[in-house]
């Protein structure tokens, strides 16, 4: 049975009033899903369940108010959770938390959830939370990872941030469970090793705080504006970086005439305004003949792990959108269920709600391609950087008017570069260009009406 | 050297969003969502501010008597009713107060309730000082008060350390729609910045706000905009 207990939600607090169970006696629970609520002080606070299992006992009752740590209740830990084995020692077992009080009032940096000073921690879901700018949703086994023993929401945290194996860690708690302490020792020694081959990608290494150890030298009066980055834009690096590390990146243009596509757009442009209230861009259409190209060469909309090539059957179109200081990178699913209006409207639509940062979670996950649009900015052509997983990125560049040779004539063209970014660890050169000569073919012989 | 290094990296962003007038329902869903997102860590800490239209919100510790009147007066006197999951009792909100909602993640802070309250006061406090008006707290009743009077309440939502709900300051506000509850479970008696002879702009007080939150909570205050788009 693991206890529950009140826990002390600041320093200077001693007792803490139970103002609502929210399970009742015999209610089965899932760890860190909410059980109780207290109240201090015009605060409520919903504390979650320590461990998985069935609330067996419930020792004190809304209304009263009791010193911190008294135990409220108790769960019978693992039934309806096959994995977990009943085991005391670890850290979130409430017996461990009487004799740690918290931490003194300014640690060191604090690295987010490294004071672990109370039981009834609130703990953060263990759902992937890279799902910001350039997400790379390293599709996550809902259950984390096979060890014996149930894990400590921390070591998993923390596994999950240093990507360790935690096959690879011996584990000296109470029946082999992992501890902290034995991740931290487990990282040391790998530590060294890691350092001196300097080629595995660890990824997030120093989340946000760059290691204290090895400030910059600055000069004495500095002549810069230093400025920490935001979490958006330590995401992003990170990404970014990680990206250049995995892939095989290559681009390779082709140059687009879209002046059937213009002089479409043009014919409609007011009338669509007018009917949906928005206008009508050149994205749809690219994202059209992407995701008919892709049909053609599913390869594109793969993605490699270890040594297997995933086909996704989905075809999740990622369309990354400028934000003031960063940039995120929301989905269109199913593209291939969508016309020219739905994918605009999507279009629309998830951009305006980037904008108001209304974006939920799985909005910004799952994308198989993605594409991107500098042209809106002026750019003739690119070279973008590929969203991990996925392993190809299509460039937009912008659609100006140029004089070409049309059969041995000089006419006056619409036309745009397309570049493609492909991970040549999968796909080769010909198959790129037959590819984006494929979505070139299919904007250039655009016949489809769109209204 | 170090000592500047430090000082400046423990700047943390906030975003603040000014939501302008908008009815209690939608605000409290903007503000979920947003919290999800603060769990979640694709967003950082988030300071809400906004104007609602009349409403009163019970708590979830509320008490009915301290409503005082039935659902048809309030219906009928045009303001609206909400049940909350913050703490404290019933509250009143409404044209001419300036709501705020911090989102922040006190794990980066402090892990400490009482200590944020007490921050909220003391923004409160520092802020309406800027305008002449000296406000001070109340032992064992969390608000901010000036001659025993309330002129901004409190009642927060703490879930994984991820705070919402706040505070509501009386600006402008016409402090006669307080008759129909006991404001927090409390006979005291309410005031306002204008009832006190202080008439800075709600810009103005908004900013000093802000100016505040940034001090206690070592924020770089952000507006999160999005300059280019697709469409």
């Amino acid at each position: 049975m693991i206890d529950v207990v009140m826990p002390q939600m600041g320093e200077s607090i001693v007792e803490g009033t139970l103002t609502k169970w929210l399970k009742k006696a015999g209610e089965h629970v899932e760890r860190d899903e909410p059980l109780f609520e207290i109240s201090t002080d015009k605060v409520d606070t919903e504390i979650p369940a320590p461990a998985a299992g069935v609330l067996k006992e419930v020792l004190v009752e809304e209304g009263k108010t009791v010193a911190i740590s008294t135990v409220v209740g108790r769960i019978e830990e693992g039934a309806g959770n096959g994995a977990s084995a009943p085991a005391q020692a670890e850290a979130p077992a409430p017996a461990a938390a009487k004799p740690a009080p918290p931490p003194a009032p300014v640690p060191q940096p604090q690295s987010d959830a490294v004071q672990e000073p109370f039981v009834a921690e609130p703990r953060q879901e263990p759902v992937a939370s890279s799902a910001g700018p350039y997400p790379i949703p390293v599709p996550e086994p809902q259950t984390p990872l096979a060890t014996d023993g149930p894990l400590s929401p921390l070591v998993r945290k923390m596994a999950r941030e240093y990507n360790i194996d935690l096959r690879q860690v011996k584990g000296t708690g109470a029946g082999g469970r992992i501890s902290k302490q034995d991740l931290e020792t487990y990282m040391s020694a790998q530590g060294a090793r890691t350092m001196a081959q300097a080629s595995t990608p660890a990824p997030s290494a120093a989340p946000v705080a760059p290691p204290p150890a090895t400030p910059m030298p600055r000069p004495q009066a500095p002549q810069a504006r230093v400025e920490p980055m935001s979490i958006m834009r330590t995401k992003i690096a990170e990404h970014m970086l990680a990206s250049k590390r995995t892939s095989a990146h290559v681009t390779t243009v082709h140059k687009t005439d879209m002046t059937k596509v213009a002089k479409l757009r043009d014919r409609h442009k007011a009338e669509f305004q007018q009917r949906y209230g928005y206008s009508l861009t050149y994205l749809p259409f690219v994202i059209a003949a992407t995701v008919e190209a892709i049909h053609e060469y599913p390869i594109l909309n793969a993605s490699i792990e270890g040594a297997n090539i995933i086909y996704h059957n989905e075809i999740n179109i990622g369309i990354a959108v400028a934000l003031e200081n960063g940039l995120i990178v929301p989905v269109i699913r199913n593209a291939d269920e969508k016309n020219v209006l739905g994918l605009q409207r999507s279009i629309v639509d998830l951009a305006t709600r980037a904008r108001s940062r209304q974006l939920k979670a799985d909005e910004v996950q799952g994308g198989t391609f993605s594409i991107t649009n500098f042209g809106s900015f002026g750019s003739v052509f690119a070279t973008p950087i590929i969203n991990q997983p996925q392993v190809a990125i299509l460039g937009v560049g912008a659609v100006e008017k140029q004089p070409v040779v049309v059969d041995d004539a000089i006419a006056i063209r619409s036309v745009a570069y397309l570049a493609l970014t492909f991970d040549h660890r999968l796909i080769d050169g010909a198959l790129a260009d037959q590819f984006t000569g494929k979505v070139k073919s299919i904007l250039e012989n655009w016949s489809r009406e769109i209204l | 050297m170090s000592t500047d290094w430090r000082s400046i990296s423990d700047m943390r962003p906030c975003e603040l969003r000014d939501l302008g007038l908008l009815g209690y329902g939608e605000a409290l869903a903007i503000q979920k969502n947003l919290v999800e997102q603060r769990k979640q860590q694709l967003i950082p800490d988030q300071l809400l501010i906004v104007e609602h239209p009349h409403v009163i919100t019970q708590g979830r510790n509320g008490h009915a008597e301290n409503l005082l009147a039935s659902e048809e007066i309030l219906e009928r006197a045009g303001i609206a009713f909400h049940a909350t999951d913050r703490g404290g009792d019933i509250t009143y909100h409404g044209p001419g107060q300036i709501v705020g909602y911090p989102v922040f993640d006190l794990r980066e802070w402090k892990r400490d309730v009482v200590a944020y309250v007490r921050a909220i006061e003391q923004v409160i406090m520092d802020s309406l000082a800027e305008f002449g008006v000296k406000a001070v707290r109340l032992e064992g009743c969390t608000g901010v008060w000036v001659n025993g009077k309330k002129i901004a309440a409190i009642g927060i939502h703490i879930s994984r350390w991820v705070t919402s709900h706040g505070f509501a300051l009386n600006h402008t506000t016409d402090l006669s729609y307080f008759q129909y509850i006991v404001p927090c479970g409390l006979t005291r008696p309410v005031t306002s910045m204008r009832e006190l002879g202080s008439t800075p702009t709600r810009e103005e007080v908004t900013a000093a706000l802000k100016r505040n939150f940034a001090k206690s909570f070592h924020f770089e205050m952000q507006v999160p905009i999005l300059t280019e788009t697709f469409s």
